[in-house]
């Protein structure tokens, strides 16, 4: 994207000398309105990243002072290899995020699809689609644990009524993986519906009509042309899903508070911090979640990689 | 998309059934049945917690927790919204929430738009460097830094007498700290928008003897208007929705913000066997009121940056 040339701003005609002079001036200036920018990442992203490292390497309590924090090497990764609860954290977080995603992308592109036809108030229906992501995600956690409630919950009322379970349920306790995923499934495919909606308006319509002039019906029009040129929308739209589930806090948090067991990854993490105080031990459980995000991308650019070549 | 094509071959062709179907008008109409089906259960499947919580917050305890559930109140009472506003630290919220994303939207603005000129106006070594920088921090998992954070704010040498100052349990932690998400954000978005003005105007104003921090103040930030308030309304929904920090840094209920407020709301009405959920969803409905508001209203403009941020990546 940096291949776009900007045209420089200044009168492009003069001696040679006087523009290189000028050049020096104007880099000058850009670096210096850089300035404030920077100085903010990097004391608010890449000086803490830094110290998180750092502090992964110290037995550092909250209580500092009472005992001095030393350097204790690879010991909180040890303890962490260990750690069975972190490990349970894991695994259930990559199920949320294998179920969400999935389901939130399947979810998405039925709705994208609907929705992109002309229809009069495809408008308010982007908006209304819009709606769900605007909100907290603590408010939509809140409102649905109130629908999700054992006995005057409305998802049981449905239901029950509509014979879809013999009788009431408790999701929470029963089927936590579910009532999470619920909540982040609704608040978010309709977003994702949106990013591929605007993939979708971009393909221009030549494509089709020149599809159906040869007779293509509209399943092939949609395996050969929607979703191939749709590619770049969806890979970007699962990416950051991705990313987004697997740093889930808000849902898990509220639902269930810090029980052990249904705990995501940054749910432990932050209660290892700030409830309990080790901030050394919880530094490397944030770099152990960096670094398990960071595999993730990874493994998402090799397959992009792959299959273009 | 083809009834164009379909029409001239039926004036040729026997006109078989299904077409008979699609000219009538009745019969498109049928036709078109399943597909406001679908759009119906898609607009109901978005709205319906919204109903819900409303319709929860206007019925009163007495018919709240009976069963069978009624889906439509008999008796609406405001009691539910009143008791929420009562709540001192839930007014707080608001007002708390209202200062901290007013100022990270600020900050970010008036920062982000001095670099994304930089970025989208000017040629010079290491500004792709920079750009992805911003990138590589529009995707960094917030969670990965808590630790630090944690440590920066509950004030440390930064070296030797140089000390950061106390921030825990003030809005000031939380305004720092959501710079780490809004800025890469508003510089990467602000600096779509200053790359996309034509360079005439620019041009112009140097002829006329005007200094770049003038074209910057009077010509080009007036163009980018519309993207300032894009970029700034989703800088200003992020920080309001912001939760794994607020919970972390602020302890006193006073410094709540809505979120947390939400999150740890116990209202007066209930009684010590039932959770208020009457008076939860009133708030809950209170402070999504704006944000539906804003998204109705901006949702041409929160699109645009949305995938300006995200599609050209």
């Amino acid at each position: 994207m940096s291949s776009v040339a900007t045209p420089a701003p200044v009168p492009r005609r003069g001696r040679r000398r006087r523009r290189t002079k000028l050049q020096r001036r104007q880099t000058r200036f850009a670096w210096l309105l850089l300035v404030p920018a920077l100085a903010v990442v990097a004391f608010v992203a890449i000086y803490p990243l830094g110290r998180t490292v750092y502090q992964s390497f110290t037995d550092q309590e909250f209580l500092a002072g009472i005992t001095p924090t030393k350097w204790v090497g690879l010991d909180n990764y040890h303890q962490l290899i260990h750690d069975t609860i972190f490990r349970d954290t894991v695994v259930l977080t990559i199920k949320f995020t294998a179920i969400t995603v999935s389901i939130e992308f399947l979810l998405g592109l039925t709705i994208a699809l609907v929705v992109n036809s002309h229809f009069k108030g495809r408008g308010i229906m982007r908006a209304i689609m819009l709606v769900p992501w605007a909100i907290p995600t603590v408010v939509a956690a809140k409102m649905w644990l109130w629908m999700l409630d054992d006995t005057y919950g409305v998802i049981n009322d449905l239901f029950v009524r509509t014979h879809l379970i013999s009788h009431n349920q408790s999701w929470i306790v029963q089927h936590p993986l579910v009532a999470v995923s619920a909540v982040d499934i609704w608040k978010t495919a309709p977003f994702v519906a949106l990013l591929l909606l605007a993939g979708m308006q971009v393909i221009p319509n030549d494509l089709y009509e020149a599809a159906s002039v040869d007779g293509a019906n509209q399943l092939q029009q949609f395996w050969r042309i929607t979703l191939p040129l749709l590619r770049p929308a969806i890979l970007v739209a699962l990416i950051f899903r991705t990313l987004d589930a697997l740093r889930v806090f808000d849902v898990f948090q509220v639902f269930f508070g810090y029980r052990l067991g249904s705990q995501s990854m940054a749910v432990y993490n932050q209660s290892v911090i700030t409830q309990d105080g080790h901030v050394g031990y919880g530094s490397a459980v944030s770099v152990a979640i960096f670094l398990i995000i960071s595999l993730f991308v990874v493994i998402y650019v090799t397959v992009v990689r792959v299959s273009d070549e | 998309m083809s009834t164009a094509a379909e029409a001239t071959r039926a004036t040729v062709r026997p006109v078989s059934r299904s077409v008979r179907l699609r000219r009538s008008p009745l019969g498109r109409a049928l036709l078109r049945l399943p597909f406001w089906l679908l759009i119906v259960a898609i607009a109901v499947y978005a709205l319906f917690p919204f109903y819900w919580a409303l319709r929860s917050a206007i019925t009163p305890d007495s018919e709240l927790f009976t069963t069978p559930i009624t889906y439509f109140p008999s008796h609406p009472t405001w009691a539910h919204f009143h008791d929420a506003l009562s709540q001192s630290y839930f007014r707080r919220a608001l007002l708390n929430s209202t200062i901290v994303a007013g100022s990270v939207t600020a900050l970010s603005l008036a920062v982000g738009s001095l670099a994304a000129y930089a970025l989208g106006r000017f040629r010079f070594r290491g500004k792709s460097f920079v750009l992805y920088l911003m990138l590589s921090m529009t995707i960094f998992p917030q969670i990965a830094i808590l630790g630090a954070l944690y440590t920066m704010i509950s004030g440390f040498h930064i070296v030797g007498p140089v000390h950061f100052p106390k921030l825990y349990d003030s809005l000031f932690a939380l305004i720092f700290s959501y710079l780490i998400f809004t800025l890469p954000f508003t510089i990467w978005v602000l600096t779509s928008f200053m790359r996309a003005l034509p360079a005439d105007l620019e041009e112009a104003a140097y002829v006329d003897g005007a200094t770049p921090l003038q074209v910057f103040w009077k010509v080009l930030l007036p163009l980018i208007a519309p993207g300032l308030v894009t970029t700034g309304l989703l800088a200003f929904i992020a920080a309001w929705n912001e939760y794994l920090y607020a919970v972390s840094f602020i302890q006193s209920p006073s410094h709540y913000t809505v979120p947390v407020a939400i999150a740890t709301f116990s209202g007066s009405s209930g009684n010590a066997f039932q959770f208020p959920w009457g008076t939860v969803m009133a708030a809950t409905i209170i402070v999504t009121l704006p944000l539906i508001a804003a998204t109705l209203l901006l949702q041409r403009r929160i699109l645009a940056g949305l995938t300006a941020g995200a599609v050209k990546g």
